[in-house]
């Protein structure tokens, strides 16, 4: 077994990312990301990383710098959040449409107006589309272990797609929390270095980036799509890895006493831990209360989430960001994918906790509270805001 | 100096093309030209960023490609970034032993847009991070891909199909953007503009760059016989006449030293330029003469910067 040690997670994330042996890093600060490539850069000028470090002139550019290298046989990494990933937005959809695997770590913030530095998905789900993996964790030894799956997924030649961890910032990127650090000889074995099909090189040379016509553009969308889409249980395959490796086993829903649950709780990100608290009091209370927390949001595990979910009563889904005009993103999704079901559970939504606004136990129970009424008198597909001030 | 000016040494380049011929530029295009010398001078050891423009689409539609040498595409703005990266990783890896070690040179390319105007501050970013790189601008003064609209690139008193000429404006109102100078003032090892006009001198100064180690600029006028409403057969007389206007002066600025390529004791007069070209057809005598007023200033300063050597 690893060391058990506090940690800050930003940190933990840097020590993650060092032990991947990464070869560029490229990065523009923002808040609250800041601290992963502050310790990165320690960690290149203290020669206990070997990589080239590069703090660019803007998150446009961080990227670019990602892909060029990757596109050229590096393991690269960025982090970034909120207005930074906006910037970025662009590079997001071109890396994963070159196939190209890299790392970035999303410190997930709020996007403006108005301006805010604390906590949402709003810039998670502003590049949902985007063609990445992308997984949600919900502690800090959940960053750690998947710094080490992300590469190891991302540059499986039947993948071969960039990864985006995202964490929620402040509640996870500034906590200290009891990591199990790996021991790097575990993570050598577990994440040799990267060995790309194609590389930019004058031995072989190679077209990157052509353009396409409408004539041929679908089928290069649909090899995209089908890859993604086929990576599923290349991600269960490199859990498992992991599991064994650590004893720490991870799925693309995970549950929550929710065998038995009549009303399940749906969250995304560090949203689990708290829900998770208020499941245990009102399981106390005698009510058939679950959770079920999606860690994979791209692809999306539709038949996990089913299985899952199928059996209850109702569903309440709380969003951390608004798609201004419809509801929840995660919501629509989730209504989506049970939209063929014959017999399906009644899905109550919430957006909560935007901005950083806190989220308690007793929020949840309220929560769940209001869904299960406004169901019972026939609201059956409810959206609101929660907790604002009136 | 005459020597590496003259027109006929082109048969002492290479017959090997590694920009293939089949590409899809127009009749013409200096910008073609640009980059096939280009590519001779540098040989097969070289991996390419380029923008998003003429260049890229005209080489690069699914499933063909004009390249002979590795090459990728990214996006409009972010070149001097992407080859920041390719360069740091065939740095790095090289250093770990992941790759063989031996001299690659990267070389990012993009036209005056991609350049001065949306790229600049990637450019800029990679200047001051000292990458070894080489970045060349093939300038044809506007956006020409997308339907000949003004960039900063373009001269004072041209038509573009967004500085038309009309009844109360004359083309474009503002005066081309020294995007040579910009690059100088990074205090980079070394900036250069060329012509295929001059294809020798165009070389030898694309392989300066690639021999200088850290950050080298090339800008390149590049004709462009349908933005600029010429007979593609004049595209390398239009090189050469803005060369010998003083238009666009041909020299070197290594270390911060500026060195004229060749000289003029006396300019061929603007005129002389501007008439071959539809895009101008619209000028009045006075505005003629405010370029020409302008051009002779320019170059007067130019040269005094070559006499002071900085
Ligand atoms: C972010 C972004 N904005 C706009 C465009 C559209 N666009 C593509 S090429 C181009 C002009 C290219 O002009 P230049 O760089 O001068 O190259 P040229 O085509 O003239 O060789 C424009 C505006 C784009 N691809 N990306
Ligand atoms: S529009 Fe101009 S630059 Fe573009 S391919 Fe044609 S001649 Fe060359
Ligand atoms: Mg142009």
């Amino acid at each position: 077994m690893g060391k058990r040690v506090g940690m800050e997670v930003s940190i933990a994330a840097a020590e993650a990312v060092k032990q991947c042996n990464v070869d560029v890093i490229s990065a523009y600060p923002i808040t609250p990301q800041t601290h992963i490539v502050e310790k990165l850069s320690e960690l290149v000028a203290n020669g206990e990383l070997d990589a080239e470090f590069f703090c660019v002139e803007s998150e446009h550019s961080a990227l670019s710098v990602c892909v060029g290298a990757a596109a050229a046989g590096a393991r690269a990494f960025t982090c970034t959040s909120s207005q930074g990933l906006a910037l970025m937005s662009e590079i997001t959809f071109i890396a994963s449409g070159l196939r190209l695997p890299m790392l970035m770590i999303l410190a997930n913030r709020t996007l403006s107006a108005p301006l805010s530095i604390w906590n949402d998905h709003s810039d998670a789900m502003m590049i949902r589309d985007c063609g990445w993996i992308q997984f949600f964790v919900e502690n800090g030894q959940e960053v750690y272990d998947h710094v080490f799956i992300s590469y190891r997924l991302g540059e499986d030649p039947s993948v071969l797609f960039p990864v985006i961890i995202n964490m929620d910032g402040f509640i996870l990127s500034h906590v200290i929390e009891p990591i199990e650090l790996i021991e790097q000889e575990k993570i050598d074995q577990f994440l040799p270095p990267y060995q790309p099909l194609y590389r930019l090189h004058p031995d072989r040379p190679i077209t990157m980036g052509a353009y396409a016509l409408p004539s041929i553009f679908m089928e290069t969308k649909k090899a995209q799509e089908v890859a993604l889409r086929s990576s599923i249980p290349k991600i269960l395959e490199t859990w498992k890895a992991f599991g064994e490796m650590t004893g720490r086993y991870y799925s693309p829903v995970e549950t929550y006493k929710a065998e038995d649950a009549e009303t399940l709780l749906v969250t995304m990100g560090s949203f689990g831990e708290t829900a998770s608290v208020a499941v245990d009091r009102m399981r106390k209370e005698g009510r058939a209360v679950g959770l079920v927390k999606i860690r994979l949001w791209r692809p999306f595990p539709f038949e996990a989430f089913k299985r899952a979910t199928l059996h209850a009563k109702q569903l309440v889904v709380i969003d951390r960001a608004i798609s201004v005009g419809a509801c929840g993103p995660v919501a629509s999704e989730i209504k989506a994918a049970l939209y063929g079901e014959p017999v399906r559970p009644s899905i109550y939504n919430f957006v909560a906790g935007i901005s950083g606004r806190d989220v308690a136990p007793s929020d949840f129970i309220k929560m769940v509270d209001k869904a299960e009424v406004e169901i019972e008198e026939g609201n059956r597909e409810g959206f609101e805001l929660y907790g604002v001030r009136e | 100096m005459t020597e590496t000016l003259n027109v006929f040494a082109v048969r002492t380049l290479t017959q090997k093309e590694y920009f293939a011929p089949g590409h899809r530029s127009c009749q013409g295009c200096g910008e073609a030209l640009a980059v096939r010398l280009v590519l001779k001078a540098l040989g097969r050891n070289v991996i390419i960023a380029n923008a998003t423009g003429c260049m890229e689409i005209v080489s690069s539609p699914l499933p063909f490609t004009s390249w002979r040498v590795p090459w990728i595409h990214v996006a409009f703005e972010n070149t001097a970034a992407v080859a920041s990266g390719i360069e740091a990783a065939l740095k790095v890896l090289m250093r770990k032993g992941r790759i063989p070690k031996k001299k690659i040179v990267t070389l990012a390319m993009a036209g005056d847009g991609g350049t001065a105007d949306i790229g600049i501050q990637a450019l800029s970013g990679a200047l001051e991070r000292g990458h070894d790189f080489i970045y060349v601008c093939t300038d044809n003064e506007a956006y020409m891909n997308t339907g000949i609209q003004r960039s900063s690139s373009t001269p004072f008193g041209a038509s573009t199909t967004t500085s038309p000429a009309g009844r109360m404006k004359m083309g474009q109102i503002t005066w081309k953007k020294n995007m040579a100078a910009i690059a100088a003032a990074h205090n980079i090892p070394y900036v250069a503009t060329a012509c295929p006009s001059y294809p020798i001198d165009l070389v030898q100064k694309v392989r300066k760059a690639a021999e200088i180690p850290g950050p080298a600029y090339i800008h390149i006028l590049s004709v462009c016989p349908t933005g600029w409403r010429s007979a593609p057969e004049l595209s390398i007389k239009l090189g050469r006449l803005a060369v010998e206007t003083g238009i666009f002066p041909l020299y070197e600025v290594e270390y911060g030293r500026y060195h004229l390529s060749i000289d003029f004791p006396k300019l061929k007069p603007v005129k002389e330029y501007i008439k071959l070209q539809g895009r101008f057809r619209h000028l009045t005598d006075e505005m003629i003469e405010e370029i020409q007023d302008r051009t002779q200033r320019e170059y007067e300063i130019l040269r005094e910067r070559m006499k002071r050597g900085f």
